[in-house]
């Protein structure tokens, strides 16, 4: 990169975003370990409550909304670990380029490594747990619409804490009550969609959510990341 | 007075439990609360004042050193 | 017009106003907190159709309507640091969050208490309660930000951050669990929101409410002269005060 300044905010995003990608890549546990986290969530809830098909049926979209929540955050720690621990984190708070793209794109970063897979296999997941046909497409659509909330708002407590060597349980304590109305919007349109009721409502919540939290979290990851390295 | 004795007081209709354990432990957490807070100020002044007390042995001890110095 | 103020940003002049403060705000809120607590729990009329455990109203309703007051004064604080660079501002923040962190625990386990009586149950997953909860979880957040950073001024920031984002969640977490409830269908209850009160309990109550808003106020004023005592350890006014201390 001879002149830094000529790149456009477009190019600019894709190539923090392909750089991530690429990094996640050559490790892949970094992928597989939330998913397989994910499987191994949902597996333990039948075993729990038992494996009664009524149950199963009534509980299962909690169940896959609180194992998403889950391992999101478990696949949050290292958004910013890596690059806080090589510098790199420095250099981008350094650079000239406008901080609220970058941040913006190692999010879409991670929520295409974490958020995208749990959309893919969560058709299985509410297959095994006997989840009414019906709901199926708002199980997918709440998916879609809500876990890139998750990595927004999950972004802005791990930009507080990766400075921190015990930010481990802080994460969990700071983020998981921003992520109720998510889950509650969630689990309620699938619950809806369950009976053949209407469920536009929350689906159009969730989406203001998303617009919200996509307009705001950059800026509060700035700031939160600029105590961080302080 | 709405009560017609000191006991009826205290049996508040029979729901004396719940009336005085709300009362309580408000009141104890309060107290605490408070009792915590006006003792961190004197633990904070003394560690304040030790960090001081160190800091002036450092610097007389520098000075020690070059007095040393300079007479030997 | 805001000159008068200025010499306020100074940490000792602020420090001796609030030394000043306190026991106006300490002796008013402990006469009234005996006063309310006499008036609610002796003199006030039994309610009519709840027994006399309803006199825990007396300071499940202060400790309640405050905790959240407590978190928007917490904010501002936040705000007038960040805007103007206000470092007592970042003091006073640090000194509310554990004093609004145990009224809204004093709100749910009283609120507990009450529903045992009232509704059979101690708790149930209403929306109030359920907010309130969640509340306290931001509490703990914020504190426990607080205590994760060495540095004073950097843990203000950071805590900060989070005080602000969760101003903006306080509104949709309040309405996505009313409509959870609603949803769900739990219990209603009507009983507890009576129309009016009667002016003879509505006293005693207001009387608390002030009661407990001068002693949030002395608190504060105690942890935040302690706040700024702690961020202006290298300051020759404050070893001043440490020696007087140590030499004792």
């Amino acid at each position: 990169m001879s002149a830094p300044q000529s790149l456009s905010y477009r190019q600019l995003f894709w190539q923090v975003m392909h750089r991530d990608l690429k990094v996640a890549v050559h490790n892949k546990g970094d992928i597989l370990n939330p998913l397989i986290f994910l499987v191994i969530v949902i597996t333990l809830f039948p075993l729990g409550v038992g494996p009664e098909t009524n149950l199963l049926t009534r509980i299962a979209p909690g169940i896959i909304w609180v194992a998403a929540l889950l391992s999101a955050l478990l696949s949050l720690e290292r958004l910013f670990k890596n690059d806080y621990s090589d510098g790199s984190l420095e250099q981008m708070l350094l650079s000239p380029q406008p901080l609220f793209i970058m941040v913006l794109a190692k999010i879409s970063a991670h929520w295409l490594l974490t958020g995208l897979p749990i959309i893919l296999i969560a058709p299985l997941l509410a297959l095994m747990l006997h989840m009414e046909p019906l709901a199926y497409p708002a199980l997918m659509i709440t998916l879609a619409l809500g876990t890139p909330v998750l990595s927004l708002i999950g972004a802005i407590g791990v930009a507080l804490t990766v400075g921190l060597k015990k930010g481990g349980v802080l994460l969990s304590l700071l983020i998981l009550p921003l992520y109720i109305p998510v889950l509650i919007f969630a689990t309620a349109a699938i619950e809806a969609a369950a009976l053949n009721m209407p469920y536009s409502g929350h689906i159009a919540i969730i989406s203001a959510l998303l617009v919200l939290a996509l307009t705001l979290s950059p800026f509060a990851v700035s700031a939160a990341l600029r105590v961080s390295t302080n | 007075m709405h009560f017609d004795s000191f006991s009826d007081f205290i049996a508040m209709g029979g729901h004396a439990f719940y009336v005085w354990w709300a009362y309580g432990i408000t009141f104890t957490l309060l107290f605490t609360l408070t009792v915590v807070s006006v003792r961190r100020k004197k633990s904070l002044l003394k560690e304040i004042a030790k960090r001081a007390q160190h800091e002036d042995k450092l610097k007389q001890m520098r000075k020690d050193k070059k007095t040393n110095e300079s007479k030997t | 017009m805001w000159k008068w103020l200025h010499p306020y940003a100074k940490p000792e002049r602020s420090y001796q106003l609030a030394s000043t403060l306190l026991p106006w705000f300490a002796i008013s809120s402990i006469v009234l907190l005996v006063i309310g607590a006499v008036w609610g729990l002796a003199f006030a009329p039994a309610e009519l159709y709840q027994k006399e455990y309803y006199r825990i109203i007396y300071i499940h309703v202060p400790s309640a309507t405050l905790s959240m007051s407590v978190y928007m004064a917490m904010a501002t604080a936040v705000l007038i640091s960040m805007v103007w660079q206000l470092k007592l501002a970042d003091a006073a923040a640090a000194a509310m969050a554990p004093i609004g962190a145990t009224l809204t625990a004093t709100a749910l386990i009283t609120g507990a208490i009450w529903g045992a009586p009232s509704w059979g149950t101690s708790w149930v997953w209403d929306a109030r309660l359920t907010s309130y909860l969640i509340l306290l979880f931001l509490y703990l957040g914020v504190i426990a930000l607080h205590n994760a950073f060495e540095d004073k001024a950097l843990a203000s920031r950071a805590a900060g951050i989070l005080t602000l984002v969760g101003v903006v969640n306080i509104p949709i977490i309040k309405y996505s669990v009313e409509w959870w409830n609603t949803l769900h269908q739990t219990a209603t209850i009507s009983k507890l929101s009576a129309p009016s009160m009667s002016s003879e309990m509505l006293w005693p109550l207001l009387t608390n409410i002030l009661a407990f808003a001068l002693m949030i106020g002395a608190l504060t004023l105690i942890r935040f002269k302690n706040e700024v005592l702690a961020r202006n350890a290298m300051r020759p006014w404050v070893r001043e005060l440490a020696a007087k201390v140590g030499d004792k």
